[in-house]
């Protein structure tokens, strides 16, 4: 899978005039469209997974986009549990990737 | 083709008759009419557990098959390689807890008749259980541990024992509805029809869970096996705050009810995905899978007196399934004695995912007339027990 950001001037929905906003994740800046979700300006900018699963490991980031799978949960601003796909990026969000380890057990 | 034995139904009772059958040098065909684990199987939170079952024959079987889980986890691991997702094979422990003033004597006197009967059962001081469970509301009033209570990952714990019974030699039959029996001399039950044919077999093994009943009547030996509504609320994933199976007391009671209204337990854990599954209900309402949110409220309210902290959590779905109640409250493993050739693997209630490895060796030393450490006429279809509700659906 590649990720795109259609130029606003040839965005079929024609968005009109837009403005960049910049957010961070793990520190570093990225830019993006005032508008788009916190999922789209990580995925615009070409990175796929910011999750990682407790067992394995293994990557994850946008699974079904409309707020149903809980996947893309980020930290953003302090709060963690924040779906990626739902919340709306402002100018100067902080985002945070999460990663829960498994609890050793205790019997 | 011929089968020594047509299992019906592929949940984790089917699966597991199959992998113990195939592995005795029985050749084996599995027949599904929708998916492997589409039914109870998947519908349930895995549990392996001693902590609800008071002494006698279940609790003796639920013992044996706590014994062969570790084996098995090992074997399949070895046998399916490491491109076959873990069983999740999990000995978590459980907490059982009360939550009233009444309700602490029963429990610590449900434990010690357990401790008699060979269990693992730790009476905790309340100390001692917000040790083992950090965010365990204070206001508990008795407490116990039972570190021998476990959980597997059900749907794919299926699917690794069909796997395993598959390279053995097993035939796996998705999709393919039984319609009625192939009759022989005297009665014998020589096989089966389906949608898609007919299946010679020396022996027909019904694994069918809650369906068991249809399907032992559509064979001509109805089974009074009924549909026992459960739902399960699901949270978002959260950093892990519930450590073992912990749940309220009152659980027991509600296994043992015949009552066929509502009735609702608190019992809470943890998954290794970081998500939270709350139950418990019981109820006879046929296979009605409409949501109730009548019952989703009342389970999240006795949850809340277990962990006070789940009120800031987030529900992300809910799911229901049907478990296979018997009238008695026993499964029903062995051979029917109305209709020859006819054997019954079924009505585990909601111990079914555990209970799956004992009933599949029971099943196998049956079949083979092998000795096994477990007394089978307690199981038997022909239990005097059954006796009066086999008379029932049989009218």
């Amino acid at each position: 899978m590649t990720a795109r950001l259609v130029p606003p001037a040839r965005d079929p929905i024609g968005p009109g005039a837009t403005r960049s906003i910049e957010i961070s994740l793990d520190g570093v800046p990225i830019t993006g469209v005032a508008g788009q979700s916190i999922a789209g300006v990580v995925l615009a900018s070409g990175r796929l997974a910011w999750r990682r699963t407790s067992v394995d490991g293994r990557p994850r980031g946008l699974f079904c986009g409309i707020g149903v799978c809980f996947d893309c949960i980020v930290m953003v601003n302090g709060e963690r549990d924040v779906r990626a796909c739902q919340r709306r990026a402002a100018d100067g969000d902080v985002v945070v990737s999460q990663h829960d380890a498994l609890p050793e057990a205790t019997a | 083709m011929t089968s020594d034995v047509v299992i019906v139904g592929a949940g984790i009772v089917g699966a597991a008759c199959a992998r113990a059958l195939v592995m005795a040098g029985v050749d084996v065909t599995v027949v599904e009419r929708s998916a492997a684990a589409s039914g109870t199987s998947a519908k349930g939170e895995g549990n392996l557990l001693v902590s609800d079952k008071g002494p006698g024959p279940e609790l003796e079987l639920a013992q044996y098959a706590a014994s062969l889980w570790p084996e098995l986890a090992a074997e399949l691991t070895a046998e399916l390689g490491p491109g076959f997702p873990s069983i999740e094979y999990e000995r978590k422990g459980g907490v059982v807890v009360a939550t009233t003033g009444a309700g602490a004597r029963p429990l610590l006197d449900f434990a010690a008749s357990q401790r008699h009967a060979g269990v693992d059962a730790r009476p905790l001081t309340n100390d001692d259980a917000l040790r083992l469970e950090p965010e365990l509301s204070p206001a508990i009033t008795a407490a116990v541990h039972y570190p021998e209570d476990a959980q597997v990952q059900p749907v794919i714990a299926t699917e690794a024992l069909l796997a395993s019974a598959r390279t053995r030699g097993a035939r796996i039959r998705i999709g393919e509805t039984v319609t009625g029996p192939l009759l022989g001399d005297g009665g014998r039950i020589t096989g089966v029809r389906t949608t898609a044919g007919e299946l010679a077999a020396g022996a027909v093994l019904v694994a069918a869970g809650p369906w068991s009943g249809e399907v032992s009547a559509a064979l001509g030996a109805p089974l009074p096996v009924r549909p026992r509504r459960g739902n399960v609320l699901v949270t978002t994933r959260m950093p892990h705050r519930v450590f073992h199976k912990v749940y309220d007391g009152d659980y027991f009671g509600a296994t043992q009810s015949s009552d066929a209204a509502l009735q609702t337990s608190g019992v809470v854990e943890s998954t290794a995905a970081g998500t939270v599954l709350i139950g418990s209900s019981r109820e006879q309402v046929g296979f009605d899978d409409r949501l109730s949110v009548a019952t989703l409220r009342e389970i999240a309210a006795k949850a809340l007196r277990l962990f006070p902290f789940l009120a800031g959590a987030s529900v992300m779905r809910s799911y229901l399934g049907f478990r296979p109640y018997m009238p008695d409250h026993l499964p029903v493993i062995g051979a029917d004695h109305r209709v020859p050739g006819l054997w019954h693997a079924t009505g585990h209630e909601g111990a079914g995912i555990g209970l799956s490895l004992a009933t599949a060796r029971m099943i196998t030393a049956q079949l083979l007339g092998s000795p096994h450490p477990i007394d089978a006429a307690r199981f038997s279809p022909s239990r005097a027990s059954l006796a009066p509700h086999l008379t029932e659906v049989a009218s």
